[in-house]
């Protein structure tokens, strides 16, 4: 039986079957990072929409309420947090697998990565009837993370942390490394309304992040949501990129 | 000249006695937010120190700054230092007129060449050569450049000089510009404010005149000791806002109560200026004391960041204006959008092809 299985795939010369249905690519430091990320980003979305548009008043005296004393102390915890652990993501990014370093190096000068990028496109406008296996990030997919999440994040955190020093004063650390953002945007206002379109950005960065990792865990040939828990990926069949 | 002249000499020759002069001496320590050890230094400086003229040019501008400036709360800094001994040429409040008055701006700046402050109120007009603002026959730019090219130090009064203030706001006819557009040679100290505040003003001249030095500036080149902080940081309703009580119609609860007006536009946390703490006619009350909140007219192109009453800034480039949240709710939903119609031709090209690909 084992035999004439393998006679028939000598004589109709087929591609060779590639028999590996799991790969380990998310390693535990950044499925770490992804969820701390994930919480972080939603705080922070949530406490920055209510400091920029403040919830209706809070009865009673003063003394007896701090609701956007809570409100910022959330945001800027949430931001310290995603800071710290978007730079422990650089780290990991030199020190992890190569699957780690995708993120931030995607090879735009590389012809074929451009080629792909077409054809997720296509596969994406219903043009393409079966979608490649890439163990890491589709090439769309990378591109997009590059742009939207890793300048998106990049850009919040810079931004963030000059409106952070404000509050801090002049000669915290924060008003030291961040504070000559204010002056190259015009004045304060200008960084908080750029600060304000950064969130806008980003939510919808996550709105589609969301939904394409749910449809490709659904209809394309590899495992999604579960390899960012576990860290494995899953391949559904056994035939050729 | 055989014997320098100091603040003091001319200070006694305007008839001051010793003991107001010491006195002068404590409050601008105290003004200046030095403490007592200060006090004996200014008035060694006083005694010793060559004095130092100031010459005031007025470009395009509306004068508020020179109106808050006489009305300084303490008036030994605005009439001794200023009018009596130092202030040599300011066209609006000096006695002379035409000829006499240039002439005298002339005589300052060949005397005291390298020595002199020259304060600048309101800014200069770039388009049609300068023609939207003529002093003495000439074009205030002229008269700037003339002036600056000698000067030890500069300060820019106001919004107008220091960002452009109104006449700067979009769509700018006379291409005005603040002053460190034309004058780059130079340290100059922006005290901004539209006006700014009486006690900044004089506070920051008297340091100069007397400790020969200029304040310490920040990244903007704003004295620290004004502009350090914003107005929210030190203001007195600062409270409500942690409580998140605030004024949300300008007839409610909330506005009697006095909570804070940060939702009905209050400029406060963007802007940095001493109104909170300073405040204005003698202490007596700012903006937002008087319940209206601040507009941040000491901040870069106040004017053009759209509504006073409205926390966020209008973006004009798209074309339309619209704030940063107007802009994003659409753009999200757009996406949105996208994303249910692709969901669902997803679906359908899915139970299209079911059993096609296993």
């Amino acid at each position: 039986m084992h035999d004439s299985a393998e006679q028939t795939t000598a004589e109709h010369d087929k591609p060779i079957t590639r028999r590996q249905t799991a790969v380990y690519v998310y390693e535990a430091p950044v499925r770490l990072w992804h969820w701390v990320t994930v919480l972080s980003v939603i705080t922070l979305g949530i406490t920055g929409y209510f400091i920029g548009v403040p919830l209706p008043t809070m009865p009673g005296e003063a003394i007896d309420n701090y609701l956007m004393g809570y409100i910022r102390f959330a945001h800027f915890t949430a931001g310290y947090i995603v800071a710290i652990a978007f730079i422990g993501r650089i780290y990991w990014a030199l020190v992890g697998n190569s699957h780690a370093r995708e993120l931030f190096c995607p090879p735009l000068f590389r012809k074929r990565f451009w080629q792909e990028v077409g054809h997720e496109l296509r596969w994406y406008f219903f043009l393409e009837k079966t979608p490649k296996k890439y163990i890491g990030h589709n090439p769309l997919a990378q591109l997009a993370m590059f742009f939207f999440f890793v300048l998106g994040m990049t850009f919040m955190i810079i931004t963030g942390f000059a409106l952070y020093g404000e509050g801090l004063g002049q000669g915290s650390w924060a008003d030291i490394a961040f504070g000559w953002v204010i002056p190259l945007f015009g004045q304060s206002q200008d960084v908080h309304t750029w600060h304000r379109l950064g969130m806008w950005f980003l939510v919808v960065f996550v709105m589609t992040h969301v939904y394409v990792a749910i449809r490709e865990d659904i209809m394309s040939r590899q495992s999604l949501i579960s390899t960012m828990v576990g860290g494995w990926r899953m391949f559904k069949d056994d035939r050729p990129d | 000249m055989s014997q320098i002249e100091t603040f003091y000499d001319v200070m006694r020759r305007q008839g001051i006695t010793r003991r107001s002069f010491l006195k002068y001496c404590s409050l601008t320590a105290a003004a200046l937010g030095l403490g007592p050890a200060f006090a004996p230094k200014i008035a060694h400086a006083m005694e010793n120190k060559e004095r130092t003229p100031v010459l005031w040019l007025h470009g395009l501008e509306c004068t508020c700054c020179s109106e808050s400036f006489i009305r300084s709360a303490h008036p030994l800094v605005k009439d001794v230092v200023l009018s009596m001994i130092s202030l040599d040429y300011d066209d609006t409040l000096m006695a002379s007129a035409g000829h006499q008055a240039e002439a005298i701006l002339e005589e300052t700046i060949q005397k005291y060449k390298g020595k002199y402050i020259l304060a600048v109120e309101g800014n200069p007009p770039l388009n049609e050569d300068g023609m939207f603002c003529i002093v003495g026959g000439k074009p205030f730019l002229d008269q700037l450049k003339h002036a600056a090219k000698d000067a030890a130090a500069i300060i820019a009064w106001g919004s107008c000089a220091s960002w452009g203030c109104v006449q700067a706001a979009r769509p700018n006819p006379t291409q005005a510009v603040p002053i460190h557009k034309v004058i780059t040679d130079k340290p100059i100290i922006k005290v901004p404010g539209c006006p700014p505040i009486a006690e900044v003003m004089t506070g920051v001249i008297t340091y100069m005149l007397t400790f020969g030095t200029l304040p310490e500036l920040d990244r903007q080149g704003r004295p620290k000791m004004f502009y350090s902080q914003r107005i929210h940081d030190k203001c007195y309703r600062r409270p409500h806002f942690d409580a998140g009580q605030f004024v949300e119609q300008w007839d409610d609860e909330g506005a009697r109560k006095g909570y804070c007006l940060y939702k009905v536009g209050c400029k406060g946390p963007t802007t940095y200026n001493a109104c909170s703490t300073v405040r204005w006619n003698e202490g007596t009350s700012f903006p937002i004391q008087a319940g209206h909140g601040c507009i941040g007219c000491s901040e870069d192109g106040f004017w053009d960041k759209g509504s006073f009453y409205d926390r966020l800034t209008d973006i004009h480039q798209f074309g339309i204006e619209k704030n940063a949240d107007e802009i994003g709710t659409a753009v999200a939903g757009g996406v949105g959008a996208a994303i249910a119609a692709h969901a669902a031709v997803s679906a359908i090209k899915r139970a299209q092809h079911k059993g096609d690909q296993e």
